[in-house]
Order: structure tokens, then sequence, then C-alpha cells
């Protein structure tokens, strides 16, 4: 139970005084304010609560907070600059990557993190890395869309 | 909204409003509409249109494709509309968003109140101008030289007006915005994070709840023991008789409290299960039998289907000065008022829903029970409080989709005509039972419990087109079966038996995307077709499989379908809707059943039950037939249909074994191999 937590969340600095065992995911929506990410399954199994960490996508309901000390933390909140969309973002709205959105943020998250692993992934490559985000109202066809826009 | 018409007006801070009442009928509700507004359309002084309906968004995108009938009638942009949807205090009473019913019936009401507002901004303006000879563009009226804004016609102005039904609307040609793809207009707000849904609700002081929960449905209780969760520091623990939560700021503290309770059940013993729920409704549920003399008999049966949406049920409830207020992710808000008043011991006005982005609904929204707990757990703590279901919980209290039993008998001649048609189904109802093809004295009969008997052992309920799935994969597969044993390409045997003209046309059309090769089947290609109707849309669709002998595994490689849905409001959002349905049919086609055990849930998340994900997801193709004389009608369900025979006919047509029972999970393609 460390009680100084620091860590980079979308750019800025942030430190708490709390429980590091705490699940990054309950910590970013209560304490720190940012719903954008998902509670959808609590088991690491559906994506919604999908954040980067130092630009690896990790599930944030199995993320303790211990664990992005030092770190740096990227959200849905955290990729629009100056109210300007990212290209993946963009890409999302132009070929209707989402029906209710429920899963948008981690879908998102989850393909910003492959696009900073991988700008130019395959369509295989693509499908592969986004098989463990679920979207129930089945807008699979135009999210992969949208990344390979965004990758182009 | 008792409020007359002026006053009403008033209310609204003035402008323009248009109150649109329409029949019940045409509404397409299955109970008595009260005589209040459906609905209305504002036009404030500074030119800003709101539309305020009691429907609510999911997903299905009605959001965009109302304000679009709206902004085409107005003269207005897309863009320049507000929506406000499912507030109970702002919208007029609604029967709730399900069965397609959005565009279909509630469309027409919006056009025409859009056009009597456009009627009456338009004879101000000539008033204003002194001309009749006025167009109207993006909300500015002009006679070519001088202009005026609908906002500057509004200004201090107090009209109210009853849709009469004289307003004429624009024909199909002139349509501007109507039939154009438009992107959604809750774009922005969903890739950024932004959209509001239930859960992301903070009010002063709120606290997340989490309820105890019997380990079965049936199960009673026999002890409790709360102690551990009240010695939890800053932990109120609420007991009051079914209901007992453990309640904290933090979601995860609440949790582990909840982990400290201890208590005993009684569980009921299983009546059935996964594996004997059709001989069970067979036994339960007598029938008569009818198919006397039939050549062909076979027996369809599929699982209970699960909704779950991602966002799980949630809510959250305030009591303040007497008035509670819930903000609940529900298809059904008004109906949930009721329930909360009820369960409250309030009247209704002084309860208020409103209902912020949904997260997924498919029928499994339009109960709301978290509402009555959180609204409930309000009432007793005096504290704003929140409860979002567990994944498991989800599992546990979802109005399944229920499972069924076909069983069919008929005949056909030497000439590959149908000629003898008796259908029977199970537990499902009889939605798109109808046998679409030309068979005289056909007999179509849905068996359902009697009286008060509960057949399932836990809740059931629509699921995305209820029933329609199971009957459609029973009839489209009984007419594949009936086409290979005449030695006739399915189809060629479909057309020579269906004279309805919308119904080949979609059959022809998706055929020929496809590039439908004849011949009768099996013929090693892994190729099927199905066709249907429902919510008055025609759908047909061909599919292209890979079956894997060794582990029985389905791939699902490519879906073509048209439909013809009359007049289409948005075809983007429609594709968009007919891509939903294949993905999602996916599921309960190749994967998702629940398994339990009597009143007992055995799937508590998705590792047991599992949803289409990217990797299955074939190539879509989509094909909207243009059919402008016909009404606008359902879009969201039509297409999930048919998935489950255009599967089965494939599968059969690459390995040559008909599959009787959904989802087509690898263990029993091997056993149909096998055998
Ligand atoms: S909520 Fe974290 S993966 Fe589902
Ligand atoms: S858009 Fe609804 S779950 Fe993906």
């Amino acid at each position: 139970m460390q009680h100084d937590i620091r860590f980079r969340l979308n750019g800025r600095p942030v430190s708490m005084d709390t429980d590091d065992q705490r699940l990054l995911l309950w910590v970013l929506r209560g304490d720190l304010e940012l719903t954008g990410t998902k509670y959808g399954c609590g088991l690491g199994i559906c994506g919604a609560c999908t954040v980067a960490v130092d630009g690896q996508a990790m599930r944030s309901c199995q993320t303790r907070l211990g664990d992005v000390q030092g770190k740096n933390v990227v959200t849905i909140e955290g990729l629009e600059r100056d109210g300007k969309l990212h290209p993946l973002q963009q890409a999302f709205i132009e070929h209707g990557g989402f029906q209710c959105g429920f899963c948008t943020s981690g879908m998102i998250m989850n393909a910003w993190s492959l696009l900073q692993q991988k700008p130019h992934p395959s369509r295989d490559a693509i499908v592969e890395e986004m098989d463990g985000n679920l979207c129930r109202c089945g807008a699979h066809q135009r999210i992969i869309a949208a990344i390979q826009e965004a990758s182009k | 909204m008792r409020a007359n018409r002026r006053e009403f007006c008033k209310l609204l801070g003035g402008g323009i409003v248009v109150l649109i009442v329409q029949p019940a009928v045409l509404l397409g509700q299955r109970r008595d509409y009260p005589a209040d507004p459906n609905a209305y359309l504002r036009i404030d002084e500074n030119g800003r249109v709101t539309l305020f309906s009691g429907k609510i968004e999911m997903g299905q995108g009605v959001h965009t494709s109302l304000a679009q009938r709206a902004a085409e009638e107005l003269g207005v942009s897309v863009e320049s509309i507000t929506m406000v949807m499912g507030d109970t205090d702002l919208c007029p009473w609604d029967g709730g968003t399900h069965g397609s019913q959005s565009t279909r019936f509630f469309g027409p009401a919006v056009r025409a109140a859009a056009a009597e507002a456009r009627t009456v901004l338009m004879k101000l303006a000539s008033q204003k101008l002194g001309t009749d000879q006025l167009t109207v563009a993006n909300g500015v009226v002009t006679d070519g030289k001088r202009k005026v804004t609908y906002g500057e016609l509004a200004k201090g102005k107090e009209i109210a007006r009853l849709v009469d039904g004289k307003a004429v609307l624009r024909s199909v040609k002139e349509f501007k915005v109507i039939g154009k793809a438009t992107r959604r207009l809750d774009g922005k707000d969903k890739v950024t994070g932004r959209a509001m849904y239930a859960g992301d609700l903070r009010r002063p002081g709120m606290l997340h709840a989490r309820l105890l929960r019997p380990p079965m449905h049936g199960a009673t209780r026999k002890s409790l023991d709360t102690s551990k969760a009240k010695a939890m520091a800053g932990v109120t623990v609420i007991e009051n008789g079914d209901l007992v939560a453990v309640l904290h700021a933090d979601p995860e503290v609440a949790n582990s409290a909840l982990q400290l309770i201890k208590a005993e059940w009684e569980k009921p013993a299983a009546a059935f299960d996964t594996e004997s729920v059709g001989d069970y409704f067979l036994k339960n549920v007598p029938g008569t039998d009818k198919s006397v003399g039939a050549t062909f008999e076979s027996t369809f049966r599929t699982g209970y289907l699960a909704h779950a949406p991602i966002e799980t049920h949630t809510a959250v409830a305030e009591l303040k000065d007497g008035r509670l207020t819930a903000w609940v992710g529900t298809q059904g808000p008004f109906q949930i008022r009721s329930q909360i008043a009820q369960a409250l011991g309030l009247d209704e006005s002084k309860v208020r829903v409103i209902t912020p982005f949904v997260g997924g609904g498919f029928g499994g929204k339009s109960r709301a029970q978290q509402a009555i707990e959180a609204a409930k757990l309000a009432q007793i703590t005096g504290k704003p409080v929140m409860v979002t279901w567990t994944r498991a919980e989800e599992f546990f209290y979802d109005t399944f989709g229920p499972a069924a039993v076909v069983k069919v008998a008929a005949s056909i001649d030497d000439k590959g005509k149908i000629t003898q048609w008796d259908y029977t189904s199970w537990a499902s109802g009889g939605r798109s039972s109808e046998v679409l093809y030309d068979v005289p004295g056909a007999k179509i009969q849905t068996l359902m419990a009697r009286g008060s008997t509960n057949l399932h052992p836990f809740g059931t309920g629509p699921w995305r087109a209820p029933g329609a799935g199971t009957n459609v994969f029973a009839r489209e597969s009984q007419i594949d079966i009936m086409a290979a044993a005449a030695k006739i390409d399915p189809l060629e045997f479909r057309l020579r038996n269906m004279s309805d003209a919308r119904g080949r046309r979609v059959l022809q059309t998706a055929a020929d995307a496809f590039g439908w090769k004849g011949g009768a089947g099996p013929s090693g290609q892994g190729r099927g077709i199905a066709v249907s109707m429902d919510a008055g849309t025609w759908c047909a669709m061909a599919a292209e499989v890979a079956v894997d002998r060794k582990s029985g595994e389905i791939k699902v490689k490519r879906v073509v379908a048209a439909q013809d849905m009359g007049i289409v409001i948005n075809p983007d959002g429609a594709k968009m809707q007919m891509e939903g349905c294949i993905s999602m049919g996916l599921g309960y086609v190749l994967t998702e059943e629940l398994n339990f055990k009597g009143g007992e849930i055995l799937d508590q998340n998705f590792v047991t039950y599992t949803l289409p994900r990217f990797s299955m997801v074939p190539r879509i193709e989509t094909i909207l037939i243009s059919n402008d004389d016909l009404a606008p009608q359902g879009g969201g369900e039509p297409a999930i249909v048919p998935m489950g025979a255009v599967i089965a006919n494939a599968v059969f047509d690459a390995v040559g074994v008909r599959m009787y029972r959904l989802p087509m999970i690898p263990s029993r393609v091997l056993a149909a191999l096998r055998s």
C-alpha cells in the first residue's frame, strides 16, 4: 500500500495520495473524472477500458495504479490536440466506426497503440490486434476501414 | 404533459412550437396512446430548432435520422437541429424504442410537424416581405433580394400549432437531406469519450451501490450476516427485505464490502438445462400434430440468447425536494418512470427519467430493474445512488431471448411446387413465421406457455427481432432441404414458389451481386441463400462458408445482403444497421447460447458466452434496393433475421450435412458430419 503515486496523464503530471492497489479504471473514472474509459467486463476480455501505458494498449480494469507509477498514460480524452481530432478519431467518424459508441473509446485507444508500434499495419495485423476488443453493435467492418484510413 | 397548447408554448419560452398528435394505430403502439402530443418541434428566436422525442438513441442512429426528416421539411441543415430524447419532463409520452418502429411510425409524424412549422414560417415571411414568391435554404427565407431568418420570424412569437395533416410534404424527388448519406450527429462526442452514458453521471455526494444477489433464480435466502461489511469504514449497509446492498463513494470499496456479506440460500431443483430445453418445451407445451401425410418433417432448435450490450444496465437516482430524478440507460423511459413511481409510492409527476446515450440495447434494456434499485436506495439513504451492474449481474438479470423449437411438415409436387406447409413453433413467438411462398392452405401455429405458467426459469424478453431469427432459420432451412431433395437450385426453387415481386427482386439482386452460379445443392462450393420479410422490410442474403471437417469449425467468408426497406432516409445509416445485424448475427448462429441449469446461469462473462469478434467477421456487401413508392420500413432488425438459415444452407452446400440446431458450434458440426 504505497501512497505517493505519480505518473503522466494525457501529457500532464498527476500526483495522488492513494492506495496503489486500486484499479486504474476506477481511478480514471472517479478521482480523475475521465469517464471516456468504460467498464464492460472487468476481466480484461472486452477492451472497453483500454488505455495506452507508455504507448502499449492496457486494460485499465486489470491495471493497478502502482503499475503506472512513473509512466505515461494516454486515455481517449488525450487524443484531441487544440480542439482538433486525431486522424483516427476523424476516420472513425468518416467511416461510421461506431453505433452505440460504448466500445469506441477502447477501440480507438487499442488502435492508437497499434499504430504507435506499427504505423502501417496490414488488414490481417489490424484484425489480429483488435480481436480482443468486443463490439456488440457489429461495427467491425467500419472500424477496420477507419484504422486502415488513419494508417495510410 | 397536460398543459394546453398556448400554456405549453409559454412554458417552453415562446417561439414557434408544433405539437404532433398521431392516432395510436399510425404510431404502431400496442396500447392506447394518450391524446397528448407525441412529439414536438420548436423554433426559438435564435433560429435554433429543437426536436423533442420520447425515443432514445442506443446506436441505431435514430438521433440522426429523425433530425434529418425535420431538416428536410424545414429547409435547414441537419446540424442546426438539437435533439432532446427520452426525458420524461421535456418529451411527450412514448411507448418505448423497439421493434424497428421509430423510423416507420414516428418519422412521418416528425416530417409532418416540420412541414407545418415551415408553413407557419413562410406565412410570417410573406407578411414581412410582402410577397409569397419565396424560397428557403439553411433557415433563411428570401424573395431573391431581401432575406429574413427563421430566428427573426420566430422572435417574440408564441405560436403553437397542432399537426392537422394538411401540411404538404415534400415529394421524394425534392428531397435534399433524406436519402443522402449523413454523418451521424453524435459522432464527435462518441469518438472523444465525451458522449454521456448513465454511468458517466456524477452527482454531489453520490454513492455506488452493490447488491446481494441470489446464486440462482428462484432461490430463497435462509440466513444473512452483514456484520463484517458494516464494520468497514465509510460503508453503508442497507437491509430492506430482499434488498440487501452496500454503498460507498468508491465502487471498488463497495465491491469489497459485498464480498464480506455471508448469506445461505435454498435452491430449487432444475427442471431442464441447456441441452434438454427443447424436449422440455415439447413435453410441457403440447401442440396438435397436424403433419398428416407430409413428405418432409424437420425439427429445428435454438437456445437462449443474451443481449450482452457492452454497457451493462446502469442508473443514477437522486431524490431532492420530494422529486426523484433518475438517469437511466433504458429503451423505455416512460415505462420506467411508472415503475419507479410505483416502487417508491410516489406520484408519477414526482418522478423524472432522463435517458442519456444508451450503450446498446437490442431489446434487453426495455426492462430497467437497476433504475428501481437505484431509486429505492436513493430514497432509503437520502443520497444520490448509482447502480452499475457487473457483467455477471448482466448475464443473470438479462431478459434472455427465449430458446425455441420449430417443427415443419411439408410436401412438394413433381414440378418442385410446395403443396403442404404445416408449421408449429414453441416458445419464441410467431414473428416472421409467415410462409412467404405460394402455398395454398399453409398452416402456421405459434405455441406459447399457457396462462400464467412461466415456462422459463429466468426472465425472457425481446431479443433483436424477437423470435424472427428462429422462424426464418426453420423456414429457409426447410425450403433448402426440399430444393435439394428435388435436385433444384435453391435460388431457382425459391423463385419458382414465390410470386411476391419485392421478394423476388431482393433474391435476384442478392444472387446477382454474389455471382450465384446455378445448380442443386450440395455443390461443394459452400454457398447458401435465404430470404426474409420482417418489419415490412424484405432482405435476401447469399453467403459463402468454409467448413473444417477436422475441427468442425465454420468460417464465414462472405455475406452479400440485399434489402428493400421502402424509402431510405439515411442510406449510410441503413447500411450500417445491416452490417451490424450481420456481424451480431454471427453470434447466435455460430457461438452464442446461454449455458444454464434451471435457474442457475452458468455464463457469467464473455469467457464462456462468446460474442462475434473481428476475426469472425466476413467480407460484407450490402445493397439497398430503391423503392420510393413505399414508406420507410424497419431497418434496425431485418438483416439479422436470415443469418441462421443462410449460414446453415451454406454449410449444407459445403459438406452435405444439415444443421438443425443453432448455434452451429464445432461439436455439433462434427456430430452431424459423423452421423
Ligand atoms: S472492462 Fe476491462 S477489458 Fe472489459
Ligand atoms: S458501437 Fe456499440 S458496442 Fe461497439
